[in-house]
């Protein structure tokens, strides 16, 4: 028990240390500030784009995994999770070098279109997804490995196709890990740092995420360094607090 | 996130510090806070003033000028502290943290970098306003952002800027990968660079620039050695290497 409670402390010293430096009194006119503002509308559209490709990508990609026997299956999930073991910086250059305008991909598509990911919204997304889907992937997988897949079999036999299991079988079963893998992924959008700068760069209105704008608030500005981080915090908690109660309990 | 690498550093330290407890004048130990400007100057300096004081080892610890001062306001023994701009050295010293007054031993101007070939054709500052060119600052708050942006303004530029890194080693390298046209950053860093990036002449860069200041800190174990150490970058020989890096003298 005392283990338990030295453990959570590891997580709510720091949290009673950002309150302690909230600048309180000002904190209404530092988290209305343009700067504040942009990151805020910025970090909700591109946590939340990244969170529905993931959900479009990563479901697919998980039933793959989970239900195709294909040669090379071991090295593709191992790839496949790598980005939750990878420094984020390191992503975010291999997303450079694979995507970026001399990239082996990126060269190629600028060359035909124009269309450049690196510095622009596009790229966070971009790097926010690489970072993300693979929670939503082993999260989704998981709950394909553990359901009985007689209920499946079954209705095979009886002349469904592949597309229907998946629809009226499978789906409804594993319906409560999708949307754990979705809040997962979400938050790990949220909060994404790495890649993003390495990737998309900083610039406000358009990179500068909320995550980013507190690194360089730190370098000029702690107040608003820390009225940013619990802005954070609090998002965080509201969003991870109201679906719990609405997707765990019931399931 | 800083008093983290305050405790990291303070623990380095402490165990570097036990290590030598048993022996005596041979193991001399100076711990050196550089600005992440100084990272191949310094290392260049380190091995030449070992190399002629056998008996004291210099340690490097690089960081950007405003994190080091943070390092050193919350308490990290060090003994020197060599900074990329005087308004943090002054509030070091407005702080107590060093005794005799800090020397200017370098000087710095701002350089505008392209990768190899010049892919965006740039030729002066007004290229800067490009909006179809993927253009590169340090960001706010950082000394080579805060120093860009004054020339900029004085040369009445408004650059179309597509991204602020947040140091001047992050610029580089996407400066480096060609994602981007061209960037603001440090003549030195054009040496440490070289045959990676190419600069392009701008007398409104070459005139702005920064002077590095280098201090004892009150805190220091090892004063004498310390001020040694100092000594040997002002001198002759010291600032050769810093001359050999880019710098020019204050």
């Amino acid at each position: 028990m005392a283990l338990g409670v030295v453990g959570a402390a590891l997580f709510v010293i720091p949290l009673v240390g950002l309150l302690l430096r909230t600048p309180w009194r000002d904190l209404p006119s530092l988290l209305s500030s343009d700067v504040v503002l942009d990151a805020l509308r910025l970090s909700l559209l591109t946590s939340v784009l990244a969170a529905v490709v993931s959900l479009l990508l990563g479901v697919p990609l998980a039933w793959l995994l989970a239900r195709v026997e294909f040669p090379g299956r071991h090295v593709v999930r191992s790839v496949v999770t790598l980005p939750m073991v990878l420094p984020p910086v390191v992503g975010g250059a291999a997303l450079l070098f694979a995507l970026g305008r001399r990239g082996i991909v990126g060269e190629p598509i600028n060359d035909a279109t124009g269309f450049l990911l690196p510095f622009s919204v596009w790229g966070v997304i971009v790097a926010n997804t690489f970072v993300a889907m693979p929670f939503l992937v082993i999260t989704v997988e998981g709950a394909l490995n553990s359901i009985d897949q007689r209920y499946e079999a079954a209705a095979t036999s009886l002349g469904a196709s592949r597309l229907t299991v998946f629809r009226r079988v499978t789906l409804p079963m594993i319906a409560p890990s999708i949307r754990a893998g979705v809040l997962l992924a979400w938050a790990r959008a949220l909060g994404e740092f790495g890649a993003t700068v390495t990737f998309a760069g900083n610039l406000q209105g358009r990179t500068q995420t909320l995550p980013l704008a507190v690194f360089v608030a730190l370098e000029s500005d702690r107040d608003t360094a820390v009225a940013i981080s619990l802005l954070l915090v609090a998002v965080s908690l509201v969003v991870l607090v109201t679906m719990r109660d609405r997707w765990w309990s019931r399931s | 996130m800083k008093t983290l690498a305050v405790l990291l550093l303070a623990s380095t330290m402490a165990l570097s510090a036990s290590s030598c407890a048993g022996e005596t004048d041979a193991g001399s130990k100076v711990l050196v806070l550089a600005a992440a400007s100084l990272s191949d100057a310094f290392t260049a300096m380190e091995t030449e003033f070992e190399a002629a004081n056998p008996g004291i080892d210099v340690q490097l610890n690089f960081a950007g000028s405003s994190s080091l001062r943070e390092q050193i306001n919350e308490g990290a023994p060090a003994d020197v502290f060599a900074s990329a701009n005087e308004a943090v050295m002054a509030d070091v010293v407005a702080s107590g943290a060093a005794n005799d007054a800090p020397r200017l031993f370098a000087h710095n101007v701002l350089q505008l970098a392209v990768p190899l070939g010049n892919p965006g054709g740039i030729t002066e500052l007004a290229d800067l306003t490009n909006a179809e060119l993927a253009i590169g600052l340090c960001a706010v708050g950082v000394p080579c952002g805060d120093l860009a942006r004054e020339a900029l303004a004085s040369a009445g530029v408004e650059a179309s800027v597509d991204t602020n890194e947040p140091d001047v080693r992050a610029l580089l390298s996407k400066l480096e990968a060609d994602e981007l046209d061209a960037g603001i950053v440090y003549r030195s860093d054009l040496v440490g660079m070289s045959g990676k990036i190419e600069g392009v002449e701008v007398a409104a860069l070459s005139r702005t620039g920064t002077d590095y200041p280098i201090v004892v800190l009150s805190d220091s174990p090892e004063p004498a050695d310390a001020q040694l150490f100092v000594d040997f970058v002002l001198s002759a020989e010291g600032q050769d290497i810093m001359a050999a890096f880019g710098f020019s003298n204050p």
